[in-house]
């Protein structure tokens, strides 16, 4: 039967990702790129020993300071240590937005693969992934967390449904090309079982187009997640994150208005390092892609 | 093309039906009561009760669909928990703000990110397609709230030229008036919408500026700019539409939060006001607005595919 394995070059392709040879065809862009995420997850990983302060900690003496020695960025309304904040609220803003990466690939992978594989569930599925597709996505994630609380949990749920359909559309069109090859009819032919020929010779080729994915996903992610906490559908207030730092600024814009800039800063450099690094392994993985003039 | 235009409308039907069914399961799905989800934790049983009844939840849940879709059908919406007001009423009441600023925001994109697009492709691997393709990957990275403040901030607090919030409307107040509080919020939702179309006008331009039918064009003489906006955009437009209208859904999402940023009394602050009160009748009619107008615009987009190429016959 291993005559009839499939191509490893998508596997191949996926590696090739982290050879030297091709790091260094692509120039400075995505190597900052990775610089600045490495940084970003570190420092927010060690926050809890980086940040000088609780960030919960409230001084009402020292509401809204400016930068100083003590306060970096300064205070926010309640006193608290507003560089603590930033940089413990990425923690929460990354888990949610890795989390919510992971699962809506792993979903939309299986759903994918089913649809791609089973004429009969295709119709079905495909219809409720467009209908789903049709619904604004920010509006149904904030009536999702609406519904079932403000957990980290309901969180990622939320953003994670409306990603699902993206997914889907993606494995369950490499599916359909896929299982025309001939590698996939003799495995069939053969007798090979039903879950063999999906997770063995199906999967392997949705990989790499589902990596490049899932990048733009948790950039996406990541995104909702501070648009949710901005318009008070968030995580619990209690919990610094990004959007919720930010949400909490929009008072005090006018007299302070780095409340909202330095988390916002923050935002942006990680999302656009992630999109970023999602071009450069759409070219890596893709190269017909790149042809075409990106 | 009749057929086709018909087959095209019907396949609405099943997409719409399957929306409506998803919004009418979203609460009755929902862990625990649905009435004790809409009314919060503070209510009383009485508080309850009305909410049952305003809403039906005590009958059987196929009846509740059955009276639903039948009132759906006729246009009735139901009617807001929190005000009374029938719901098709406040959308009436707060859509134009919404309307006039999307269409702004539509205006303006399309005027910037065409031409962006279009001289990125010109000159491809210049510094004018490097700066292009950077505002892109710029505008689909930074929030579109960041993007908001960051205009007040740079335009309204630091310079004074415009307004920090608020709303005029140009029925009322006169059409500059109107343009002078809406340039802010245009501008901010513009950003990711300018960001998309400028990236697929470039791409598609690149893969026309390549054609045969080009180089004829040039070497019989024809100016550059008539290549470039008659022969090459032209076939160039199918791709650019379709992102328009994919892009919609991102507009969508950014008039939620740029009216809450900017604070427009439109259908986006409605929405969200709704969702943070659970007012269930009011968010079940928004996300079937929104949804019904997003395929309403594709299905628009799928339409005039035949003007901007005569190729396309269905």
């Amino acid at each position: 039967m291993s005559n009839y394995a499939p191509p490893s070059s998508a596997m191949q392709s996926v590696l090739s990702l982290f050879s030297i040879r091709s790091m260094a065809k692509l120039g400075i862009g995505p190597l900052i790129a990775a610089a600045v995420l490495t940084m970003i997850v570190i420092v927010t990983l060690l926050s809890p020993w980086l940040a000088p302060y609780d960030p919960l900690a409230m001084q009402t003496m020292n509401r809204l300071q400016g930068p100083s020695a003590e306060h970096l960025l300064g205070t926010d309304p309640f006193g608290r240590d507003l560089y603590s904040r930033v940089l413990i609220g990425g923690r929460v803003s990354l888990l949610i937005g890795i989390g919510a990466a992971v699962v809506s690939v792993f979903i939309g992978l299986i759903i994918g693969l089913i649809a791609g594989f089973f004429r009969l569930a295709d119709t079905i599925i495909m219809r409720i992934m467009d209908s789903l597709m049709a619904i604004p996505s920010i509006l149904l994630a904030i009536a999702l967390v609406a519904l079932n609380g403000p957990s980290i949990t309901s969180v990622i749920m939320a953003i994670t449904i409306p990603e699902i359909p993206r997914v889907v559309r993606l494995v369950r069109s490499v599916v359909l090309t896929a299982r025309e090859e001939p590698y996939v009819e003799a495995a069939i032919a053969l007798g090979s079982s039903m879950p063999k020929v999906l997770f063995q010779h199906l999967m392997p080729n949705t990989m790499a187009p589902l990596i490049v994915q899932g990048t733009y996903i948790l950039a996406s992610a990541i995104l909702t997640e501070a648009i949710l906490s901005f318009l008070g559908a968030g995580v619990s207030t209690e919990i610094p994150t990004w959007g919720n730092i930010m949400a909490e600024g929009r008072q005090y814009f006018r007299i302070k208005p780095e409340l909202i800039l330095w988390p916002g800063l923050m935002l942006s450099l990680c999302i656009l390092a992630i999109n970023l690094l999602g071009d450069t392994a759409r070219d890596l993985l893709d190269p017909r892609l790149k042809k075409r003039g990106d | 093309m009749l057929g086709y235009l018909i087959r095209r409308v019907l396949a609405i039907i099943p997409v719409m039906l399957i929306v409506a069914i998803f919004v009418f399961l979203l609460l009755r799905l929902t862990p625990g009561d649905p009435a004790a989800v809409i009314a919060g934790d503070m209510a009383t049983p009485q508080q309850l009760e009305r909410i049952r009844e305003a809403m039906g939840l005590n009958l059987p849940i196929h009846i509740q669909f059955i009276t639903w879709m039948g009132s759906l059908l006729q246009g009735d919406l139901g009617v807001s928990l929190i005000s009374g007001t029938p719901v098709t009423t406040m959308v009436y009441q707060r859509m134009f703000p919404t309307i006039n600023i999307a269409l702004l925001t539509i205006a303006i994109a399309v005027a910037i990110a065409v031409p962006m697009g279009v001289l990125a492709a010109w000159r491809h691997r210049s510094w004018v397609d490097y700066a292009v393709m950077s505002f892109s990957v710029l505008g689909f990275s930074v929030p579109v709230f960041v993007i908001g403040y960051l205009f007040i901030l740079v335009f309204s607090i630091t310079f004074g030229w415009l307004p920090v919030q608020g709303y005029a409307a140009p029925a009322e107040r006169g059409f500059g008036e109107f343009l002078y509080r809406a340039i802010l919020p245009a501008l901010t939702l513009a950003t990711i919408y300018i960001a998309l179309i400028a990236r697929m006008t470039r791409a598609s331009m690149l893969e026309v500026l390549g054609e045969d039918y080009i180089r004829t064009a040039r070497a019989k003489g024809v100016k550059e700019s008539r290549v470039l906006f008659r022969h090459a955009l032209r076939n160039a437009a199918v791709p650019i539409l379709t992102v328009i209208g994919t892009g919609f859904a991102l507009l969508i999402s950014g008039v939620v939060v740029t009216e809450s940023v900017f604070n427009i009394p439109g259908v986006g602050r409605l929405t969200v006001d709704a969702i943070l009160a659970r007012d269930y009748p009011v968010i079940q009619a928004m996300i079937l607005i929104t949804s019904g107008v997003y395929v309403l615009v594709n299905l628009i987009i799928d339409i005039s595919y035949t003007i901007f190429d005569p190729r396309i016959r269905y």
